[in-house]
Parts: structure tokens; sequence; C-alpha cells
């Protein structure tokens, strides 16, 4: 049987100013029907650029350059213009990160949700409002009736977060990807949101790709987890391998920095150094100036190395 | 919602009386209507007599209270130079002004805010920068200019359209307006393109700025990653959102253009109010120019309470507050 995502040597640049930045490199990973897939990377990583390759969403001056992106079996690159449009929404959604400004402050929730239901499926507007409010019923939003015919302004941050999901969920998608869903959220919310996708991941069988910074988030929701660094994945393994047994030495790092997965009180230790800028990065491995592992062979390309099925970009990986 | 109107309201009327002030010491210090209005031969005693007619042998503070006086009755006085009441006067003036400028507007917007819209989708194109280009023409080549232009071509040269004035009239409603006739037409289309063209430029860049922004907005790109068509999401989410700008200044410009059509009407010999109001300036006609300008400042009252009420409409997240 076909993933429901199958993502290969997917490459993105952006043409800036006459030097290229490849923003996605080369990545590739599998997300199987019902499983969640976590994406983890500082900002600037790259993760954003993942989630809108994948859309068709790369407005020039990007471009997506190489690779394929499967959906159930079928090459989504090879659409065209239009059908990759019939697709949105209808088999492969997308959640943006700040839900203050993905919906449209002028019209009510149900006028947008309306809009996005009758895109893919030819019915009256009175049954396409009831389409919706069953979405907003499955993702918990109480009187969804009365959620309808509001704006945006009139619902809090963690309740818009919850239409845009139930929007992505309207069509019944089989790959969901979700982009930093909910970092803008208070902790409890985001909690309640998590389960509430770990709930439809089961019930639908959607396959969901959760972006995030955040490694602390996905340790607990994702089944596997891929890290990106610098627009490359350096590692890449079920959920259990990444978190108990890192490999690579910048998913160490974060791992080391995150406060819940530490005493109380101690020192936190930060990765030194931040991202570095697309445009200049060093030679060979780009994690070279960060990494306490370095030594001079890391300014060659770092080639793949996978053990029981966990793989990372690196020249001295952990054991 | 009441209290809105009241604060709009009581600021009108602040506004006018301040208004009106400012034109009557402004006209006081220009000088006297009488050196203009009367033969430089007449006796000293004619003189008097109409001095003491028009009560301009008062105190400016006593002739200011008489004609505030009056206009609480209903009476905005007469024309000094035309000796009629100024209401009849501006009213028998206004329409030719209105019909004027309800055509160049309907050219500008019909005009400009496609050409915007499309300037703005698509921003790098041959055509977007045709556009912004002759948009920027609009705006900075002196309306009067132009205007001589347009005579020379189409009414000297080529000879298709009259060089000026306002041409036949007919009832339509319950108005006489030269849009009711093919002569008027044709009277009336190369003014209105004149007086238009500022306008048009002005809502291109305004359009163009707007689509520009929606574009990158993220409720665009989330309306894309749902499956919306480009033109849908330009007809069903965009334009709502970039028409409260452009309301405001189409508003604003409405207003202006009604009251100012000076230098078109000018131009174009067209008897509308712009040149109501320059000749009674030139003759010093202080009634005229007194209640013209706080008939003015009314409408631009009027027309900022429409916008605010329009705006209100289209983004529900404006409240209309009592003052501001
Ligand atoms: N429109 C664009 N034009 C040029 N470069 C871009 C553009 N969008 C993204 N990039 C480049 O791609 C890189 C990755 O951006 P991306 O938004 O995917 O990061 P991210 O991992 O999602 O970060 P964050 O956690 O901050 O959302 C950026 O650092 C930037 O250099
Ligand atoms: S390749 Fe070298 S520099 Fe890069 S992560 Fe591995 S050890 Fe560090
Ligand atoms: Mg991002």
């Amino acid at each position: 049987m076909n993933a429901a995502l199958d993502v290969q040597g997917l490459t993105t640049r952006f043409a800036t100013r006459g030097d290229a930045v490849t923003a996605v490199n080369d990545v590739s990973f599998t997300v199987q029907k019902g499983r969640i897939l976590g994406l983890v990377g500082e900002s600037g990583s790259g993760k954003s650029v993942t989630g809108f390759s994948i859309m068709g969403l790369i407005d020039a001056p990007g471009e997506v350059a190489a690779g394929k992106v499967m959906v159930d079996g079928q090459d989504l690159r090879a659409l065209s213009d239009e059908d990759m449009r019939k697709m949105r929404g209808n088999r492969v959604a997308m959640v943006f990160q700040d839900p203050m400004m993905t919906l449209n402050p002028v019209l009510r929730v149900g006028d947008q949700m309306a809009m996005a239901v009758r895109v893919h499926r030819k019915m009256s507007k009175a049954a396409a409002l009831k389409e919706a409010q069953r979405a907003l019923e499955t993702v918990g939003i109480p009187s969804p009736e009365e959620r309808l015919r509001a704006y945006p302004h009139q619902l809090s941050g963690g309740m818009r977060q919850r239409v845009a999901i139930a929007m992505a969920l309207l069509h019944r998608p089989s790959v969901i990807i979700a982009d930093e869903a909910t970092t803008a959220l208070d902790v409890s919310i985001q909690g309640q949101i998590l389960a509430e996708v770990r709930d439809l991941a089961d019930q639908t069988g959607a396959a969901i790709v959760w972006i995030t910074h955040d490694l602390g988030v996905v340790s607990s929701l994702a089944d596997d987890i891929c890290v990106m660094y610098a627009g490359r994945i350096v590692e890449r393994g079920t959920a259990q391998q990444v978190i108990d047994h890192p490999r690579h030495p910048y998913t160490q790092g974060l791992l080391d920095s995150i406060p819940a997965l530490h005493e109380p009180g101690k020192h936190l230790p930060q990765i030194p150094g931040s991202t570095p800028q697309l445009s200049r990065l060093p030679q060979g491995c780009p994690f070279r100036p960060r990494c306490p592992r370095a030594t001079e062979i890391c300014a060659t390309v770092p080639p793949a190395d996978t053990k029981d099925g966990q793989t990372v970009l690196c020249h001295h990986p952990l054991e | 919602m009441f209290g809105y109107l009241v604060g709009r309201l009581s600021q009108a009327v602040v506004v006018v009386f301040v208004m009106s002030v400012i034109v009557f010491v402004g006209v006081y210090a220009i000088g006297n209507p009488i050196d203009v209005m009367i033969d430089p031969g007449a006796t000293a005693e004619i003189r008097e007599n109409l001095i003491r007619k028009y009560g301009l042998d008062q105190p400016l503070w006593r002739q200011y209270f008489t004609f505030v006086g009056n206009v609480f009755q209903g009476d905005l006085g007469n024309s000094m130079v035309y000796n009629i009441p100024v209401t009849s006067l501006v009213f028998s003036r206004l329409p030719a002004t209105i019909e004027l400028v309800m055509v160049s507007v309907t050219i500008a917007a019909v005009i400009g805010i496609p050409a915007g819209l499309y300037a703005g989708y698509r921003p790098n194109s041959l055509g977007a920068k045709l556009i912004m280009a002759l948009s920027v023409l609009g705006f900075s080549v002196p309306t009067f200019w132009i205007g001589m232009l347009l005579i020379m071509a189409f009414a000297v040269e080529l000879g298709w359209l009259p060089s000026g004035g306002r041409g036949e009239v007919a009832e339509f409603l319950w108005f006489k307006t030269s849009l009711a006739t093919t002569n008027g037409w044709s009277h009336v289309i190369m003014p209105a393109i004149n007086l238009s063209l500022f306008k048009m430029g002005l809502l291109i860049r305004l359009t163009r700025a707007g689509m520009v922004e929606a574009m990158g907005a993220e409720y665009v790109r989330f309306a894309r990653a749902q499956g919306l068509a480009d033109r849908q999401i330009v007809f069903s989410h965009i334009l709502r959102n970039i028409s409260i700008p452009v309301i405001t200044v189409f508003g604003l410009e409405l207003g202006s253009t009604l009251a100012f059509a000076v230098v078109t009407e000018t131009v174009f010999n067209w008897p509308g109010v712009g040149k109501l109001i320059i000749d009674s300036i030139l003759q010093l006609d202080r009634p005229v120019m007194v209640s013209y300008l706080v008939m003015v400042v009314i409408l631009f009252v009027a027309i900022n309470l429409i916008v605010d009420l329009i705006y209100a409409r289209l983004d529900p997240r404006v409240r209309l507050k009592g003052g501001s």
C-alpha cells in the first residue's frame, strides 16, 4: 500500500538578488496513514517552506527545484496548476502558524468555512454551513452555530486555531500539515489541541506532519521525528529513538535545552551560536561552527549513517 | 450609535462656526466689496447708501451676528453682485457641478479600480508598469494643462467635441440635467475626463497598494491552501478588505471635487459652483463666499458621516463611538 505522504528529494530555492538560497535541501520522509510525523528545527531551518512546498504554495522568487511529493501514490508536482488547486484543502490541507492572521478579519467564520466547503463539493450554502458546523463540533468548539456567525476577532486565539484546524478537516484530507499550530497558544490549550489531533489521526486515518521548533511538544505527540537544520533533515527516526537516543549532535543540543526534561533550578545548556544564514553556510556540515564534536573532516559533506532505521547526516554520530 | 451621531453633529457645528468666522474676518481683511461693486464715478451719497444697505458701516462683530441671526431664519443673504438670494444662486449652479462630478468619479472608479487591482495582482507585468506610469501622469500633470490639451486636440484640431460650456438640458426625475441629452453628453465628457484623471491616478495607486499588501497576507495564503482559485480569492476575500481605504479616500475626493472643481470648470467654461466661487472671490461677494464655504463644510461632514457608516458596515472590527 502507498504511504499517505511520501516526500523524496524535495528541494526549494529562493532567488534573492542574484544568488539563490536553498531553503529546503534534498528533504525526504514518509508518513503512513494515521501516523504523525514531527518536523523539528530552530527558526529559519526551513520547516514552513517544506510545508508550503508540499502544498504547492511557493511563489516567485521561490521555486521547488527538485523532488517528488507523493500523496496516496499520486505525484503532486506532476499535476497541472488547476489539478493541484483541486488537491489543496481536499487531499492535502495545512494549518498555519498564527491563528490571528489566518482568517479574513472582515468575513464571518461561517462564510469563510462555507467557501472552503463549496470549492470542492457542489452544494447549497445552507448545506455547506451544516458541514462547517459539524467540523467545528469535531474539534470541540462549543455552540458552533453561534461561532459560524461570529467574526474572527470575536473569537479567542485558541478558538481561531480550532476553526483553522476544523477547516483543514472539512474534506477529510489524506495529509494534514500543521505549521506551529499551537505555538501561539497558551500551554493548557496547547495540550488539549494536541490530544485532539492525536485522536483525529487515529479516527480519520489522516497522515499528519506536525511542524514545531519545540522538540518537547512532538516527543509525546509524534510517531516519527525529523530534525531539520539549515534546510536539511539531519536526523530521522521513530520518536522514541530520537528522544531517547539522539545520534546527531544538533538533536542532542536541542534536547538538552528543553526545560521539562531537566531538573528544575539547574542551568539549561543552550546550543552556542545561532542558525546560520542560508546565503553563507560553512563548507561541509552546516552545523560545524556550533558543534562540540566537530573535527577537520566535518568540512566535507557528512554522509548518511543509518542504524536500526535511524538516519543521521554526521561524520561522528553519537552512539 | 446615537452617541456617535451626536458627537459628529456637534463637531460639525463647531467646524461650521469656526469656518464662518475665519471667512468673515478673512474677507474683511482682503478688501471692501463696495470698491469692487460700485462704479468709481458714483456719488458719495450713493456710496453711503449702499454701505448702509449691506450693513458695512457696522463693526465687524455686529455684521457677523446679523449674518448668523439671518442664517438661523434660513436667510443666507443676497449676493452683492447678482442681487438675488445666495441659496437660489448656489442651487441654480449646483446641478451642473453635480453632473460633472458624478460622471468624472464614475469614470475614475470604473477605470481606476480594475486597473489598480490588476497592477497589484501582477505587479511585475508590463501592463502593471504601464498602468503605474500613467497613474503618475494623471497625478502630477496639472489639470488645466491637460484640459487645454484636450480642447486643442478634440475641439480645435479634430472638431469632435465642443470646447466648453454646458449643453442642452432636459428634465430627468426632478431636475434638469444635460446627461439626459446627447448634446449634453458631448459637452460633459471632456471636462469630466479632465476632472477624473487625478482621482483615477489616486484610485489606481490606492487599489494597487491594497492589492499588493493583501496578496502577501496570511489569510490569502490560507485561502489558497483551501484550494480557492485566485479569482474567488480576489473577489470574495480581498476586495472587501481593500474597499475600506478606497471608499474613505473616494468619499473625501468626491467632496473636494464637488466643492472645488474650479480649475476644470474655468478651463471648460462650465457654469458650476466652482466657477461661482471663483467669481465671488474676485468680486469680494462676501455673502456668496461665506454661505458657499459653510455649505461645503456641511457637505464634508455629511460625506464623512456616510463614509464612517459604510466603513463600520465593511469592517466588523470598527465600532462607532461618540466624538472623534
Ligand atoms: N519568500 C522568501 N524569500 C526568500 N527567502 C525565503 C522566503 N521564505 C523563506 N525563505 C528562506 O527560507 C528559510 C527558511 O524559512 P522557513 O520559514 O521555512 O523557516 P522555519 O523553519 O519555518 O522558521 P520559523 O520557526 O521561524 O517559522 C529562511 O531563513 C529564509 O532564508
Ligand atoms: S558532521 Fe561534524 S560538525 Fe557536523 S554534526 Fe557531525 S560532528 Fe558535528
Ligand atoms: Mg515557520
